[in-house]
């Protein structure tokens, strides 16, 4: 559950309370407490339509909420990497021309965030011609340039390998470490996440389960899978569902019951066993 | 120097051109072809209406233009039938409305012809100074709006997200587009009005790396085609209008054979 007045000194980035989006009559999401406070990395996972999506739009004034609320620290400054963008062949644009999107930056600025991520040699490319993993790159550059105070990116890591993957969320750790910025980050893995996550949400229409990461290096058999340099990177997210969720949606708890929703306070839900919260990455010697 | 037909057509013609260049693009990106041309079938209902109240025809035709897309943009969020179909509704209805709503009104003689396909060579000294001027306020507009509208091209989201309204930029473009269509439906006429905002345009593609370079070789390759368009047409005594979207389908054809089919772009190592 969430911590209640915690942050009365410092104020979150963003908080939703009790938030959920409604389209053509259908729930895609209910439900939600959430808040995330500069310097944490939250990470949201989840099976496909789990409103994964929904929940990271609503956080940031994409989409409006159809009940609860959704409260922004004034001033906000947002960079957002969307989970889908197709750039038309007809728009002549190149890696350099994208980094000015939103706002104008130096070229020194420009080519210290491209560096950043690795892609410098491409600046004059068209953005049409890069691979999955570099455009994701550069769209990476792009929303760190802004100097986010909130950095929100909808599944970083699609189309990117496995080596690529490790490096990304390595970058995005030395991006929290060096600005201090909040980070909500999408993953589609719903059992491997970023090491340096402070708390993981498991949204299936609704907070299944939250929690912190188990860092791999504490697990031998996923260090042999991943290898040595994941264990600075990757960590393992183990749920603890009291509720699993039938075909038709309705859902079935633990105690054997079935009810058509799973709002946390229905009483089927018992306190969450939470996960180990000893092991973070933030100390492991692998980073950078 | 004005007071030759042929002179006032050409400066009247590259005013228009330059202005429609740069709309042009974001027509071409924002994928608006059909739009634009759903707005310019609509310049007829405004000629008739303007005609039966009395009105300016210019003004006539932008508020018509205004009024169907704003009624586009509510039909399109209420859902039901594909933005597609709604826009080959109004296209042609507004069109067929205009030309019945003419066709009654028998005490006013129109010469319906120079509404559809244009009379560039009849453009006086006032028409003239209303394409300068009006095209320099959409350019200037235009120029302020540029990184918003630029930004909520590529990603509506990443520009909401960062702090900008799309929402309103887009009605703010289609204002602009509504003010062209008004200025160029004399020179080119309400069927041809489009295709001098889109073919420079997508001729420019493929001589462009940036954005900006685009809309530039745009207006370029639009005045290219209204001064070879009106030579052509004295030359070889053809329509104007159609004669300048001729000469601007000959550079696009031209841009094509010299530059390969869907323009491989090349990466460059720096």
């Amino acid at each position: 559950m969430q911590p209640p007045q915690q942050q009365e000194t410092s104020q979150p980035l963003v908080r939703l309370s009790g938030m959920g989006v409604e389209r053509d009559g259908r729930w895609l999401v209910r439900g939600v407490d959430l808040s995330i406070s500069a310097g944490e990395i939250v990470t949201l996972i989840g099976p496909n339509g789990s409103g994964k999506s929904t929940t990271a739009r609503t956080a940031i004034g994409i989409l409006k909420p159809s009940e609860g609320t959704v409260v922004q620290r004034p001033g906000l400054r947002v960079g957002y990497v969307p989970q889908k963008l197709a750039i038309d062949w007809t728009l002549p644009l190149t890696v350099r021309r994208l980094m000015t999107l939103t706002r104008s930056h130096s070229k020194d600025e420009i080519h210290a965030a491209l560096d950043a991520v690795g892609a410098s040699h491409l600046a004059d490319a068209q953005v049409q011609a890069l691979s999955g993993g570099e455009f994701q790159r550069a769209l990476l550059a792009r929303a760190m340039l802004g100097k986010p105070d909130l950095l929100v990116l909808d599944e970083p890591v699609q189309g990117v390998d496995f080596s690529g993957e490790i490096a990304l969320y390595e970058l995005i750790g030395r991006i929290r470490n060096e600005t201090g910025c909040g980070i909500l980050l999408i993953s589609h893995d719903l059992h491997v996440v970023m090491a340096a996550t402070d708390t993981v949400v498991c949204l299936n229409g609704h907070v299944c389960c939250r929690g912190t990461p188990k860092t791999v290096a504490s697990s031998p058999e996923y260090m042999r899978l991943f290898g040595a340099r994941a264990e600075g990177a990757l960590a393992l997210y183990r749920h603890s569902h009291d509720h699993t969720h039938l075909p038709d949606g309705r859902v079935v708890h633990e105690d054997g019951s079935i009810t058509d929703h799973c709002h946390p306070h229905d009483g089927h839900h018992h306190h969450h066993d939470h996960h180990d919260h000893a092991h973070h990455a933030g100390s492991a010697p692998h980073a950078g | 120097m004005l007071d030759d037909f042929f002179t006032r057509a050409i400066i009247a013609g590259i005013g228009l051109a330059i202005t429609a260049g740069p709309l042009g693009c974001f027509i071409v990106w924002r994928r608006m072809a059909y739009f634009g041309d759903t707005m310019a079938h609509s310049a007829l209902l405004g000629i008739a209406l303007a005609f039966l109240l009395e009105i300016n025809l210019t003004i006539g035709v932008f508020i018509i233009a205004v009024f169907v897309s704003l009624a586009l943009m509510a039909l399109q969020r209420r859902g039901g039938l594909s933005a597609d179909a709604l826009l080959g509704i109004l296209s042609h209805s507004t069109l067929a409305l205009g030309l019945v709503i003419i066709a009654f009104m028998s005490w006013v003689r129109v010469d319906l012809m120079s509404f559809l396909f244009g009379d560039i060579l009849a453009v006086s000294k006032t028409d003239i100074a209303s394409i300068w001027i009006g095209g320099a306020a959409v350019l200037g507009t235009l120029a302020w709006l540029w990184r918003p509208l630029l930004a909520s091209t590529v990603s509506d989201e990443i520009a909401q997200a960062e702090g900008m309204s799309p929402e309103r930029t887009r009605v703010i473009f289609m204002l602009l587009m509504a003010l062209v269509i008004a200025i160029a439906m004399k020179l080119v006429g309400v069927l041809l009005i489009t295709s001098l905002m889109i073919i420079p345009a997508a001729t420019a593609r493929r001589l462009a790396v940036t954005p900006e370079q685009m809309a530039v070789i745009a207006s370029i390759l639009g005045a290219l085609a209204v001064a070879g368009g009106l030579f052509g047409s004295l030359k070889f005594d053809t329509p104007s209008g159609p004669s300048i979207v001729v000469a601007a389908l000959v550079l696009f054809l031209v841009s094509m054979i010299a530059y390969g089919g869907r323009g491989q772009t090349e990466r460059q190592a720096s």
